[in-house]
């Protein structure tokens, strides 16, 4: 073992994260160009949705100073990186899969705006389910958070996908769909994270 | 059909030397802590994988603390370099990597709308950077000392002088944040956000040396300070079920 470094230890973001990661939300502008919770281009393939909710304390308290980040796969169910030789599926040059959204200091509500992704190949060969990959930082938070959603009207794959299969409480399968709606003309799923207590949201061990 | 599954599996996490996530003496912590244990996965393609970025991404200037906001002087403070390597855990370059820093000012102050510490704030000072790492995994940054600062935990406790680090990795679950302290600085092991950490091993990689090799003279000190992400291994055997080819 001793021949192996071991990883450096995570410290918690802090409540001051914005200053780093998204400087306009922390009241400043100072990068010409900023990442965003916008992943999508004029061109990138695939049906808009809009993923939306607020990550919940376990006094049941809005956490308005929490930033997540999101990592996907395109319409066609790859990604966009080298370890993915899924060549069957076409790459979208215009769509990273990546994007970094803060909640709202007042209400709590965060928001992505991007596509839904198509199914990747799981460790067996079969399908998952399709799914968005998140990470949840912010003061009191020690180690990063990983969870995913997955979609309400993806009920068949859902019940068939590898991970949430994994998950032996099936009541707590629950926590990782995010909820389909039509407001307007957006597509809309709502995804509420409970960091503790009864309704608590399954994170992961990645 | 392709090949599905590249020898890039990560290493489980070591979770001796992290925080847990529910640590009492970090107030907080408390309430924004899982109750449940976390639930292993086997790594699959959605966690082996993660964001590319590139220099098209950043500016040239964006790691240049000193400069990069500098409006009608310069910031106020010790200046200093940062730099160092960023490794896995084989000890393998990691190499464009996205290495994004936050800070105080000299005096303690944070240039955010929620800081309302009674320290002034230097209006030639924003307090954030990035840069991606070389082909060696190494980065660096030019930039201002950061002071302790008061908060309200304990009401006596004070954070050492810190530099927030966040690490992009090449895969999605090598996503790292953590803090870099200075050597030398008595705050460090009063700290309740340091002592989450149960392991005076994993306490040390966090504090940087001063680094009189790389200061430059008459102009600034330097700090040397190396971080590891989790390593990715070869799969020497590989598992080919039916279905995957």
């Amino acid at each position: 073992m001793k021949d192996y470094l071991a990883e450096t230890a995570s410290q918690t973001a802090g409540p001051y994260v914005h200053i780093g990661l998204a400087p306009q939300a922390a009241g400043f502008n100072i990068f010409e160009k900023n990442f965003s919770h916008v992943l999508t281009n004029s061109h990138t393939q695939g049906e808009r949705i809009v993923v939306e909710g607020r990550v919940f304390d376990g006094s049941g308290t809005p956490v308005r100073d929490v930033l997540l980040e999101v990592w996907q796969a395109n319409a066609a169910g790859r990604y966009n990186h080298p370890a993915d030789r899924q060549n069957d599926k076409k790459l979208d040059e215009d769509f990273r899969g990546w994007g970094r959204t803060c909640s709202d200091f007042d209400s709590g509500v965060w928001r992505f705006d991007t596509i839904k992704p198509g199914a990747v190949v799981g460790r067996d060969g079969r399908l998952m389910a399709p799914h968005l990959n998140l990470w949840i930082v912010a003061r009191g938070i020690n180690i990063g958070l990983n969870t995913r959603m997955y979609f309400s009207d993806e009920q068949e794959a859902n019940e068939t996908d590898p991970v949430l299969n994994l998950i032996e409480w099936e009541v707590r399968r629950n926590t990782l769909i995010g909820k389909r709606e039509q407001r307007g003309t957006e597509i809309v799923y709502t995804f509420d994270i409970y960091l503790q207590g009864e309704k608590e949201t399954v994170f992961f061990d990645v | 059909m392709s090949q599905i599954w590249q020898p890039r599996e990560l290493v489980h996490r070591d979770y001796d030397s992290h925080p847990p996530a529910f640590a009492p003496g970090y107030k907080t912590s408390v309430l924004r802590s899982p109750r449940n244990a976390l639930i292993s996965l086997q790594n699959s393609l959605s966690e082996i994988t993660g964001p590319i970025f590139g220099a098209k991404d950043l500016d040239p200037l964006d790691n240049d603390l000193i400069m990069n906001y500098a409006k009608d002087g310069l910031p106020i403070g010790e200046r200093i370099i940062v730099h160092g390597y960023v490794r896995d855990g084989f000890g393998r370059p990691m190499k464009n990597t996205l290495v994004e820093v936050w800070q105080a000012n000299a005096g303690g102050r944070y240039r955010h709308k929620k800081d309302k510490y009674l320290a002034p704030i230097d209006p030639n000072f924003g307090g954030c950077g990035r840069v991606l790492t070389d082909e060696n995994g190494y980065y660096f940054f030019r930039t201002i000392k950061p002071g302790p600062y008061p908060w309200r935990n304990q009401a006596s406790d004070w954070r050492p002088s810190h530099i927030h680090f966040s690490l992009s990795g090449e895969s999605f679950a090598q996503r790292l944040i953590t803090q870099m302290y200075f050597e030398g600085d008595p705050l460090i092991r009063q700290c309740p956000i340091v002592k989450t950490i149960n392991n005076d091993d994993a306490i040390r990689t966090l504090i940087a040396e001063l680094d009189t090799h790389a200061a430059v003279p008459l102009d600034c000190l330097a700090y040397r300070f190396d971080l590891v992400l989790r390593g990715q291994r070869a799969t020497l055997f590989e598992n080919r079920t039916q279905g995957a080819v």
